[in-house]
């Protein structure tokens, strides 16, 4: 077997994880990007390890242990994207833009509108995405 | 030839429909293919052991959990038309950018070289354990200890708040 099959093949998987991670909108979506960049890395972990007749099996070895982490990641991961769905309802990676509790960013966009109303210029903040419109996107 | 031209069509096309398809489910689904059509690959490289646990791990476990997440967080079925980010154009020039190089540095590296498997070491559950736990023991169990925290983090994360008593329903 030529060793460019899984070379090429791992490469072109890593790429498509990269348009995945970078363009999706679903923050879940943005996981499985990270996924199949993980198992890019394991094809090649695993070519290596088949090429270089390892006595010790490191290729196969680092391989399984990527797996693990790979699973506790999307673990840790999910987790998080819920805590976000909780707090923000919804889990638009575009839309979340604030790192700060739920409570102190509606203070903060209450400021914002309570802000806009004083001044009635028609600028738009940066503080746009409102929960009460972002439920209108679902 | 044939089932290692299968299974890279397979992986490389599955994972394109993974990411531009625009049902959210439909992608986990087509996952479930690539993360197969890879399990193959692994046991065409005499890697048995890693592919049943490709299997068990990626297509058991990882994708039902994605599955839930979608579920949980009321993701829509039916067909999406914003589920990419404004700045996809960009998104898809970089990809193209990886891709090429990554390609053109292994075609540049390791044209022509071949893998002999045919008197491969076969990594078997058997030869595999006996490597983990005679030579790599010692990261086995930091591993351990890392899906433990992994674990505690996130059940401490999907604890629901304390001072919003009933939550928001889930």
């Amino acid at each position: 077997m030529p060793l460019l099959f899984p070379l090429v093949l791992s490469a072109l998987l890593f790429a498509i994880g990269t348009y995945a991670v970078l363009a999706r909108r679903n923050a879940v979506l943005v996981l499985m990007g990270v996924e199949l960049m993980l198992n890019a890395v394991n094809l090649n972990l695993v070519a290596f390890d088949a090429y270089l007749r390892d006595v010790v099996h490191s290729g196969q070895v680092l391989t399984l242990f990527v797996i693990a982490v790979a699973a506790a990641e999307i673990g840790l991961g999910l987790a998080i994207v819920l805590a976000v769905f909780r707090s923000y309802g919804h889990i638009d990676a575009d839309r979340l833009r604030a790192l700060a509790d739920s409570d102190a960013v509606d203070e903060q966009i209450a400021d914002e509108q309570i802000a806009d109303q004083q001044t009635v210029g028609t600028e738009e903040t940066a503080g746009g995405p409102v929960p009460a419109d972002v439920a209108g996107g679902r | 030839m044939g089932p290692r031209v299968l299974l890279g069509v397979t992986a490389v096309g599955s994972a394109l429909l993974v990411v531009t398809t625009g049902r959210l489910v439909h992608s986990a689904l087509w996952l479930v293919v690539t993360l197969g059509a890879l399990a193959g690959c692994y046991l065409l490289l005499a890697a048995e052991f890693v592919a049943w646990v490709q299997v068990l791990i990626y297509v058991g476990a990882v994708v039902v959990l994605l599955l839930f997440a979608l579920m949980l967080t009321r993701a829509p079925t039916g067909p999406q038309l914003g589920e990419t980010t404004g700045n996809r154009a960009l998104a898809a020039v970089v990809a193209a950018v990886v891709a090429i190089v990554l390609v053109t540095t292994v075609v540049a590296g390791f044209g022509g070289v071949r893998i002999s498997l045919d008197d491969a070491l076969l990594g078997s559950a058997g030869s595999t354990g006996e490597a983990i736990f005679r030579f790599w023991v010692l990261p086995f169990e930091v591993l351990s200890v890392l899906l433990l925290a992994a674990l505690v983090g996130a059940i401490a994360l999907s604890r629901p708040v304390g001072h919003r008593p009933g939550g928001e329903g889930d």
